[in-house]
């Protein structure tokens, strides 16, 4: 199982703010929990639909598509940032 | 050591930037940079803020846009207070404070910090408009003014 935290339009437009998900068989990275949520449609394939811009990190640090992920791993989505 | 905190609570600039000459005879200059929340952007008037942000991630990022500008000029130490929650126009957002021997040095790193902060550090800003709420949209202009310390 890995812990998914979602930020700001994106918690907003999915409804969701955290939850469990468990990890696909095999070497899983990024884009295969992107298409695990993508592959829930409605507003899950439009927030994840290629083209839409989000940010992920994993444990805490800026990642990408191919981070590899692993169980007890937090997987944060988000919109680009705007503090300051 | 750099000083990161991230809090609802105003704070006092003038008792923060203290705290980075405090007991120190080696600091020749301290360079800060207070943000502002605006009552007007993008063609709308905003009448307040909220600041959402990653606990724990946005903590983190600060630390190490902090310790870049140490390792990139000579620092006694940094300082960055940014303020999460709602805030109305008027009101500090944020603070960045730099401590070194040389004015240059704090100069380049405050507005290092500053440029990082904005497309690193996990924040966002939903604005309250006459049309109702929005989700304020990065900016490529902030992408432009990090990119120039590559």
């Amino acid at each position: 199982m890995v812990t998914i935290l979602y930020f700001a339009s994106l918690r907003e437009s999915l409804g969701n703010s955290r939850e469990q998900l468990a990890l696909p068989m095999g070497n899983a990275t990024v884009s295969s929990v992107v298409e695990a949520l993508r592959a829930r449609g409605t507003q899950w394939t439009e927030a994840f639909a290629p083209g839409r811009t989000w940010r992920v990190a994993v444990n805490q640090q800026m990642a990408g598509l191919a981070t590899p992920v692993s169980p007890g791993d937090e997987i944060a989505f988000f919109p680009p940032v705007t503090g300051g | 050591m750099p000083s990161v905190r991230v809090q609802e609570a105003d704070f006092d600039t003038g008792k923060e930037l203290e705290t980075l000459t405090h007991g120190r005879r080696d600091v020749g200059a301290v360079a800060s940079f207070v943000g502002i929340v605006r009552d007007a952007n993008d063609g709308a008037r905003v009448s307040g803020m909220t600041l959402e942000h990653y606990p724990g991630m946005t903590e983190k990022a600060l630390e190490g846009i902090c310790a870049e500008a140490s390792s990139r000029w000579d620092l006694t130490d940094t300082l960055v207070i940014h303020r999460v929650g709602p805030l109305r126009p008027g009101d500090r957002i944020v603070l960045v404070g730099v401590a070194s021997p040389h004015r240059g040095d704090a100069f380049a790193a405050c507005e290092f910090i500053i440029d990082y902060l904005k497309t690193r550090a996990p924040f966002w800003k939903r604005e309250d408009t006459p049309e109702g709420p929005r989700w304020v949209e990065a900016r490529p202009s902030d992408d432009t003014a990090a990119k120039k310390w590559k």
